[in-house]
């Protein structure tokens, strides 16, 4: 009979994620699988609002990344409104949206991710945290909330709040860009680049310790998607989808963002309320594909920035076609926030970014809107449906985690089948299974929320339910 | 000096109110010398100790887990503090009243699917029938409102409460501040 490892939150005390894994007779690890645990129901529960209620009501499906979703929601609403909106409002999103790229990867990378980078991924839990950074790298710890700060201050210029901001609106956004804040913005922005330089620096120095997790952390092939914009450059804001392969060749280009349903399809399991998204065309599950910061720059041609572009050069030059493994989220994630930084600063110097036309008003004219754009981790998809009264009567969401559900579920399995042997579990193992999903840096408040360290039970059962081996930790 | 002990906990909210949290930035700091953060998604320690001075609650009570947790964590915590709007009254979350179970997860997983249309019910905890604020199910001492409450209300209510006072919050904060 076959064994069934349980990593379960603390006793059910805390976290909302589990993992499974499964062994065969022989010990093997045959397969292994992310139970997303929360569920809130938002395609139904937006039925009978009004649409232009959803930006302030869709921000709410994520503290992390709300502006991601105001951005698609409220793209959802200019497509329902027939508006084409002013090009300054344009541009004011796509700076909120970048100052959220930056905080949203400040929080994996620094706040999640460093205690396993700086600390080892061995080492004593009970100091593995963002404090315990401190402690041992204080100038590492700080330099992380000061780059959060930094994006998280300048939603708050733009948008009057740091989270859930009531600014980005169908049609624009509400209030124009005066000149004061634009400076304010400007003048924090050298501190923000020395931050991610340096960062890059120590990052790119390190990274020899963790050839053993390169190797084994959801490295495979797998398609990856995302958008583009006219000139095959990154894009986060707008322009079209883009698919390529494992060795880097286009597999589809200019596919058009709003015909979503013609190439993604989703399919229900019943062990998680996560749906798994795949690749239409090539079917379910062989369909995978990766989305986020790595896709991203997989999929794209150059950045467009200049000290971005050489970063990505390089980081491109890791691998012969598309860079597979995804314990490169990380180093994706640095290069999209030196990306961010510059981008927002070209925006900020736009001749008409102080323009007071930033709204266009319309009743609504489409009975269906779809609005795409790109949060920190991955394209996001809000699709809406209303009556002749302007109230939502359908939506459909597709949340960019889920797109990587599939990667997730065999990036779990590949570490397991690495680091887990016969019936002994080590701390190290139970970390490294955590650490490849905090690589993706899956946004489980979009669908649950284990944020960073998930508490984790692990038994492993014999084949007649009794208990090989018992670890703990976390939570 | 024993520091005094904190304690996060997130139940059904989109972690809005942990961000705002962190939205104290460096402060978080100041604070981390008078208090000691003992459990929380933020850190790595271990089970939920026998007794924690304050805890902050964020979410709704949604599911079967979030009720058996929010009840061990009532047990083990001295002042409770429900933390935004989904804590203090449902908010987001119990929107879903209005439509019940059954029609949230048929939108999801019946007909909004191109494969294995089903309701997924293995390993993971079931919806309750009925989403609610916090003390709705246990005693809540302090309430914070806010969608979410801002990082300079989060930094005044701990601050108070490390301080072995009760926060005034008088026109501090209001739902969906």
């Amino acid at each position: 009979m076959a064994q069934q490892i349980m990593i379960d939150p603390v006793t059910r005390v805390e976290g909302h994620a589990k993992v499974s894994i499964h062994l065969d007779d022989n010990g093997v690890v045959d397969a292994a699988h992310l139970h997303i645990t929360q569920f809130r129901g938002f395609e139904k529960l937006c039925e009978g609002r009004p649409f232009y209620e959803m930006p302030s009501l869709m921000a709410r499906v994520c503290g992390i990344c709300p502006v991601s979703h105001l951005v698609a929601s409220a793209k959802a609403c200019d497509a329902i409104l027939a508006v084409r909106i002013p090009e300054p409002a344009a541009k004011l999103r796509q700076i909120m949206n970048l100052a959220q790229i930056i905080q949203s990867h400040a929080l994996s990378f620094f706040h999640l991710g460093s205690p396993d980078l700086l600390l080892g991924m061995d080492s004593d839990p009970a100091q593995r945290n963002l404090f315990g950074v401190l402690q041992q790298y204080p100038e590492r710890a700080r330099d992380g909330i000061r780059l959060r700060q930094f994006g998280q201050q300048i939603i708050e210029l733009l948008g009057g709040k740091r989270i859930h901001p009531a600014w980005i609106v169908p049609g624009g956004v509400n209030e124009p860009l005066s000149e004061e804040r634009r400076d304010q913005i400007l003048a924090a922005t050298p501190e923000a680049l020395q931050i991610v330089q340096r960062t890059l620096d120590w990052f790119k120095r390190g990274l020899d310790q963790f050839r053993e997790e390169i190797q084994s952390f959801a490295n495979f092939p797998s398609l990856f998607m995302g958008l583009v914009n006219d000139s095959g450059g990154l894009e986060l804001y707008d322009g079209h989808i883009r698919i390529v392969d494992a060795t880097g060749h286009i597999v589809a280009d200019r596919l058009d963002p709003t015909a979503y349903q013609e190439y993604i399809a989703e399919a229900v399991e019943p062990w998680t309320y996560l749906k798994y998204p795949y690749y239409r065309p090539v079917g379910y599950p062989e369909g995978i594909y990766r989305v986020g910061p790595l896709a991203r720059l997989n999929i794209a041609d150059h950045c467009g920035t200049p000290l971005a572009d050489q970063e990505w050069a390089e980081f491109r030059a890791l691998q012969r076609g598309a860079v597979l493994s995804s314990f490169y989220y990380h180093y994706a994630r640095l290069v999209e926030v030196l990306y961010s930084i510059e981008q927002i600063e070209h925006l900020l110097h736009a001749p008409d970014i102080l323009s007071e036309h930033v709204r266009a008003s319309a009743g609504p004219n489409n009975a269906e809107g779809i609005g795409v754009s790109e949060a920190p981790r991955g394209t996001l998809f809000h699709h809406y449906k209303i009556d002749a009264q302007g109230l939502i009567v359908w939506a459909n969401l597709i949340i960019a985690t889920g797109h990587n559900n599939i990667a997730m579920d065999r990036g779990l399995l590949q570490v397991a089948r690495h680091f887990i042997n016969g019936e002994q579990i080590s701390e190290g193992a139970l970390n490294r299974v955590e650490a490849v999903i905090r690589a993706f840096d899956p946004c489980f408040s979009c669908s649950t929320h284990a944020l960073g360290q998930m508490p984790l039970q692990v038994q492993l059962l014999g084949p007649n339910g009794t208990l090989l081996d018992e670890a703990y930790r976390g939570g | 000096m024993t520091k005094v002990t904190l304690a996060t906990v997130w139940l059904d909210g989109c972690s809005g109110c942990h961000m705002s949290f962190l939205d104290m930035d460096e402060r978080l700091l100041d604070l981390m010398e008078h208090a000691e953060l003992v459990y929380s998604p933020l850190v790595d320690l271990k089970t939920f100790p026998d007794m924690v001075d304050v805890t902050l609650v964020e979410g709704a009570v949604s599911s079967e887990e979030d009720l058996a947790k929010i009840r061990k964590v009532r047990e083990h915590t001295r002042i409770l503090v429900s933390l935004g709007d989904c804590a203090v009254t449902g908010n987001v979350p119990a929107m879903r009243n209005l439509f019940g179970v059954a029609a949230i997860t048929e939108r999801a997983y019946q007909e909004n699917v191109d494969l294995h249309p089903q309701v997924p019910r293995e390993v993971i905890p079931a919806l309750l029938p009925h989403c609610c604020p916090v003390h709705e199910v246990v005693n809540v001492d302090v309430f914070v409102p806010g969608c979410p409450p801002a990082a300079d209300t989060i930094f005044f209510i701990v601050s108070e409460l490390v301080a072995g006072r009760r926060p005034d919050l008088s026109g501090l904060t209001r739902f969906g501040a």
